[in-house]
């Protein structure tokens, strides 16, 4: 979020927004409450989160499940809920020091494993 | 060729994150699995409503690609003159290419207010797709009734109290009533079955003329429902055969899915707390009401079908 709106002078003509999609820059994920976390071991990359994510928040890297965008995930626990193989835990936010996880979100005590991605 | 989330991932997200849908938004999901089956230019139009609101709170725009919103009674009246100047400019030889055009309204800018616009440009035979994302009520505006609103669902105008159990009227059936437009295309979507509708979606993109998609989108502040359950929920109203999966192509009926035990429609009313004051034993007949209406639909769904499943082939 930017600290300080831009001044009617700073404007565009006619209020264009030239910038299609900056939405991008707002950041949802301070809304949260919980954030999912992943774990690697458990995750069969079937993307059944990326599908039903209403905030595309879900990142997905050579068709593989790779962690989640924390600027813009709103903690809803969609993914939680409809991952088929309980791959993904809701952590609440006061408790995230408690919990191993990359920036992505990955746990950090279940490195993906060959043989593991079915 | 097969839809797959693994191919469908590695296309661009043309909405972006950071609009300021509610977290667990079942409207913003079917959107976005709508947006999963383009391909190539397209034009989105949008009515008034959450999904216009939340993805383009000024400075900000969740668009990545052309967008307009006009008023809430005429998106599918914008989309129209979009089209048609796109065809003139085409026929001038001033720009080249083809285009896609999608048009968007909640129910209440389908169902009640934009309806005269819809039906005009369904009328007119202008080549766009419309998909109503059907939350049942005007939840942007604080949860009023529509005439999508099911029968007995408390909303802030059709109040469940000493007296009055919600609202009084079964939802009008909107789908039959773009079908009678003899359109080349109309079907019902849920996004929990995200292969059937991105289906319906790409099917409808590829069909020249007006093409209808009536998707059903859940909404946890209105339905009183937890947010984790956006996508359960909607699948319920499939399973209890409350939101049937069909499409009706050229004026043939194809049933799309068919439950394996059609469940009884408490199943989906009992976790939703728009529907809390209907479980109390006082208002059994109501609920048996309910559920006739849903079998005699149901029924006459299934007599225009016949009872063969036939898959959304893309």
């Amino acid at each position: 979020m930017s600290d300080q709106a831009p001044g009617w002078k700073d404007l565009p003509i006619g209020g264009v927004i030239d910038h299609a999609g900056n939405s991008f820059e707002y950041e949802t994920g301070d809304w949260r409450a919980a954030r999912p976390t992943l774990d690697k071991n458990k995750c069969i990359d079937c993307l059944q989160c990326w599908v039903f994510c209403p905030d595309g928040s879900i990142l997905v890297e050579d068709e593989k499940m790779a962690g989640f965008d924390y600027q813009h995930c709103k903690g809803c626990g969609i993914c939680a809920h409809t991952c088929p193989v309980d791959a993904i835990e809701m952590i609440s936010e006061e408790k995230v020091g408690e919990v191993e996880i990359d920036e992505w979100g990955v746990k950090k005590s279940s490195p993906p494993e060959k043989g593991d991605q079915g | 060729m097969a839809l797959n989330l693994k191919e469908l991932s590695k296309k661009p997200e043309l909405l972006s994150p950071g609009h300021r849908a509610c977290a667990g938004c079942g409207s913003v999901i079917a959107i976005r699995q709508a947006l999963m089956a383009v391909e190539g230019p397209v034009v989105v139009g949008f009515a008034t409503g959450c999904m216009e609101v939340s993805t383009t709170i000024y400075p900000y725009t969740s668009w990545r690609i052309p967008y307009i919103h006009d008023a809430f009674e005429n998106a599918a009246a914008t989309i129209s003159g979009v089209e048609t100047a796109f065809r003139s400019l085409k026929k001038q030889g001033k720009i080249k290419g083809d285009m896609k055009f999608i048009a968007f309204g909640g129910d209440g800018g389908t169902y009640d207010i934009g309806l005269q616009s819809l039906s005009g440009a369904l009328e007119r035979g202008h080549d766009f797709l419309y998909i109503c994302y059907n939350n049942g009520a005007y939840m942007n505006t604080g949860i009023q009734r529509s005439s999508a609103t099911p029968f007995c669902a408390a909303t802030t105008t059709s109040p469940a109290g000493e007296v009055v159990p919600g609202k009084a009227q079964f939802p009008k059936d909107l789908t039959a009533i773009v079908a009678a437009h003899h359109v080349p295309y109309a079907a019902q979507a849920s996004p929990h079955n995200w292969r059937d509708y991105i289906g319906k979606v790409k099917k409808a993109l590829a069909i020249e003329g007006p093409t209808f998609i009536n998707v059903i989108a859940s909404c946890f502040r209105g339905w009183r429902t937890e947010p984790t359950t956006s996508i359960d929920i909607v699948k319920m109203a499939v399973e209890t055969c409350f939101w049937p999966l069909y499409e009706v192509e050229n004026g043939e009926y194809k049933l799309n899915y068919k439950p394996k035990e059609k469940l009884p429609i408490e199943e989906w009313i009992k976790v939703q707390g728009r529907f809390k004051h209907l479980l109390d034993e006082k208002y059994k007949p109501l609920r048996e009401e309910f559920q006739a209406n849903v079998d005699q639909e149901w029924a006459a769904l299934l007599e225009k079908t016949g009872d063969q499943v036939q898959k959304v082939a893309v």
